[in-house]
């Protein structure tokens, strides 16, 4: 009964936002108010409905309710409770019955909070939301439908696979959802912008938070899933360079430069259509990351051509949405004039070429990513594009990225003085230089990652802390006043400062654990101590052990150093019987200076283990990097701007006209 | 699930990726092996490279590559063995050629492009904004200064 309750909730919210994206669009253009009203009442109603959708298969899956098909081929009655609900999402269906659900809810944020959008404005970007939702909701209902029961239900389920399994990978997909979907809220503004013909600081003071929420998720979602194949996948990895994982970092780098061009439409008025074609390409990757993951279509061309209906479908959604904005756009974006001035040595020249080397370096993702298929699909070549050709072409333009960065953050709108930044940041590039000939001249190889990477970190967290500290008028005023005025900064300046450091962060832990990582494989017997890097390790026991749905053998090792206990480790070697698969679960001691990171491999025949350890010095920098960044969002994200845009509505409500 | 295919190619197997009995024992050759075996794609695998991967199919790889380089082949030599036998497809990094010119070319392509789109716009600017006289207002202006 849930079951089919949440079927029709389905189907009904497949109406409901046919109507939304029709009746307030043509209301928009004649200006008929209550035609326009009906976006609000349509979202909050879509809201609900898919609401009670997502409930419904919860529902399914926290009863083990076995009569449902996705139920059966996705779960089992024995799994723990936190996967029987993160199940829900671990697969197609589900997971776009989720990516559905975060739309319905921005939508209905939008209704509820827009109170202060010109009304016209409100009912395009709601009908714009609109076509996406129903465009999706066909999807899920035609192809992938969540809600189908089986016949003759089974006993049990076949469980969901021991790998998503893990609390890492439990949250990852929620995340990055909300970033693709954050980012369909900047391309429905973008979309209604230029129906309108107007961009301007309202529109962008509108565009920025979503795009920020879109980012700090993105960045979240990213962070566990690279955190996740850290310690899951038993070497250590940490970035892949697979075409899922790029996928979900193209939209964040075409997020990050968004956010920062609307800055410059918000603040100085200018910049507004590329602003707007960042908006449409932001959301337009995430619509591509979808097809490439759900299509199968980069793993093997044949494989999207055995079973084409869902990727056909998605590459129909994928062609009107992005053909149908860019042509838009094309026509359009003349309309969107530019009123003001900028010399060359500016923040807004400095934004520009932020958005240049994101945009540059997306475009680098973008061409590895498909160039396999290209390829074959042209020629009948078949070739790879892995890991060692991103590193080369991907990292240099962040580099220079990061060498602009402080810079940039620090130059005064309109017109600036050069000289003056670099006055204030002289400390930092001191210090910089400093760790990075430090760090060369510790170095025996030849390998320039770590002095480079590691001055480039210094770079950017004291470029940050210069910035605050001069907009704080350090050493100019007493210290008391510089820590009232930092308390005094816009949440956005720290914002900023935060994020930029955070990206510092995270290229200290990515150098250093690169550089320096140290790696042994060996065949140990029980009770044996061996030396890896200066610490010693030993393998006690292997015991054998039963979990409540896998069978494992942990091993006990101890690890020494300088003849001291510095941690205890459990790796382990699970078996899932239910899905007949093996995992490793790798044993980590984390702490800020070094992970001790050990693998248990194959017994061997008589009776020892093949083991892999790892040094892995300062790898935890990467992921508070990325935490610091994302905290860095949030910050700009609860700007007072911000606050005032939504509060400014319950004090004067925009009178609608009444035609 | 974005990564589900993804993970269900990576472990195939429950073995470790390179085996305690493959490492060569000369530790520069050894080094230079994993080195290779990074470049390498397992060709059963999913954007995996030999080294970490844990194929059948990735260890026979891996321990021709040592064979090759204890032969006395330099690296070169041994990317070119395998290249002939198994073809482009095992390369991860597609090589400097003609026909993969769009693949390299296109980053610094795009970046020279974007800087000089750039610099028009932003070159553009200033000189809009003396031009908002017209003609005839320009006249008057002239007179009023007495010119």
């Amino acid at each position: 009964m849930i079951i089919e309750l949440g079927h029709f909730a389905v189907l009904l919210a497949f109406a409901v936002s046919l109507v939304q994206m029709t009746v307030p669009m043509i209301g928009a253009s004649k200006n008929w108010a209550s035609w326009m009203q009906l976006a609000g009442t349509t979202a909050i109603l879509q809201f609900i409905l898919t609401a009670v959708a997502f409930g419904a298969l919860t529902w399914a899956f926290v009863t083990s309710d076995f009569s449902v098909l996705l139920v059966v081929e996705n779960s089992h009655s024995l799994k723990p409770m936190l996967y029987k609900v993160t199940g829900v999402w671990g697969n197609h269906e589900g997971s776009m019955l989720l990516w559905i659900f975060i739309l319905a809810i921005y939508g209905g944020l939008v209704a509820a909070l827009g109170g202060n959008l010109p009304a016209t404005l409100k009912a395009r970007v709601l009908s714009v939301q609109a076509m996406i939702s129903s465009a999706f909701l066909g999807f899920l209902i035609f192809t992938s439908n969540p809600f189908l029961r089986v016949a003759n239900p089974p006993l049990d389920g076949n469980d969901l696979n021991p790998l998503l399994q893990d609390p890492g990978l439990a949250f990852h997909p929620p995340f990055l959802y909300m970033g693709y979907v954050g980012l369909s809220m900047s391309f429905s503004f973008a979309v209604a912008a230029l129906i309108e013909g107007r961009v301007d600081a309202a529109w962008a003071r509108w565009v920025r938070p979503w795009t920020l929420l879109a980012w700090v998720t993105l960045t979240i979602g990213i962070g566990l899933g690279s955190w996740w194949a850290y310690y899951e996948l038993g070497w250590g990895g940490w970035w892949f360079w697979d075409p899922v994982e790029n996928a979900s970092f193209m939209p964040w780098l075409i997020a990050a430069a968004l956010l920062h061009s609307a800055i410059v439409v918000e603040k100085r008025d200018t910049l507004k259509a590329w602003t707007v074609l960042l908006a449409i390409l932001a959301f337009s990757f995430s619509l591509i990351g979808t097809f490439i993951v759900r299509s199968g279509v980069i793993t093997s061309v044949h494989a999207f051509a055995n079973d084409p209906e869902r990727g056909v479908f998605i590459l129909g959604i994928l062609t009107v949405a992005i053909g149908g904005a860019l042509t838009l756009f094309a026509f359009r974006a003349s309309s969107l004039k530019t009123n003001t001035v900028f010399s060359f040595v500016s923040r807004e020249s400095g934004l520009v070429i932020n958005n240049l080397l994101l945009a540059v370096s997306a475009a680098v993702v973008f061409a590895g990513t498909v160039w396999p298929l290209v390829a074959e699909i042209t020629t009948g070549r078949k070739l790879s594009v892995g890991a060692p050709f991103f590193e080369l072409a991907f990292t240099p333009f962040m580099v220079i990225l990061a060498i602009i960065m402080p810079i940039g953050a620090m130059l005064s709108w309109k017109r600036a003085q050069l000289g003056k930044s670099v006055q204030t940041l002289r400390s930092a590039m001191i210090l910089a230089s400093v760790v990075g000939i430090f760090v060369w001249s510790m170095d025996t190889g030849g390998r320039m990652l770590a002095p480079v990477g590691l001055a480039l970190a210094a770079w950017l967290v004291a470029g940050s802390a210069a910035d605050l500290l001069s907009r704080a008028r350090f050493g100019k005023v007493p210290l008391a006043q510089v820590l009232r005025r930092l308390r005094n900064l816009p949440r956005s300046d720290w914002g900023k400062a935060v994020a930029h450091a955070g990206m510092g962060l995270t290229i200290f832990g990515i150098a250093a654990v690169t550089a320096w990582e140290i790696e042994d494989i060996r065949v140990v017997n029980l009770g044996d101590r061996y030396a890896v890097g200066g610490y010693e390790f030993q393998l006690n026991a292997v015991n054998r052990s039963q979990g409540k749905n896998y069978k494992a053998d942990i091993g006990d090792v101890t690890a020494y150093k300088n003849g001291r206990v510095v941690a205890q480790l459990a790796p382990e070697k699970r078996f899932y019987p239910v899905q007949r698969m093996p995992t490793t679960e790798a044993a980590i001691d984390t702490t800020l200076t070094r992970d001790l990171y050990v693998v248990l491999g194959d017994r061997q025949e008589d009776g020892s283990w093949a083991m892999r350890t790892y040094i892995k010095p300062f790898t935890v920098w990467m992921w508070i990097g990325v935490l610091v960044m994302a905290i860095g969002g949030i910050l700009s994200m609860s700007d007072r701007r911000y606050r005032v845009a939504s509060t400014a509505r319950r004090k004067a409500p925009d009178a609608v006209p009444a035609e | 699930m974005k990564r589900l295919i993804f993970i269900l190619m990576l472990l195939a197997s429950p073995a470790l990726a390179v085996q305690p009995d493959e490492i060569l024992k000369d530790p520069v050759l050894e080094s230079r092996a994993r080195g290779i075996s990074k470049e390498l794609r397992c060709v059963v695998c999913r954007n995996e490279n030999i080294d970490s991967s844990n194929a059948d199919v990735a260890r026979d790889l891996r321990l021709l590559v040592r064979e090759r380089l204890t032969a006395g082949d330099d690296d070169k030599q041994v990317v070119d063995f395998v290249v002939a036998r198994y073809g482009e497809y095992v390369l991860l990094k597609p090589p400097f050629s003609l026909s993969n010119l769009g693949l390299w070319a296109i980053g610094p392509l795009a970046l020279i492009l974007g800087l000089i789109l750039a610099l028009v716009f932003i070159r553009r600017r200033p000189k809009q904004q003396p031009d908002d006289l017209s003609a005839d207002e320009q006249a008057r202006l002239e007179a009023l200064l007495g010119k």
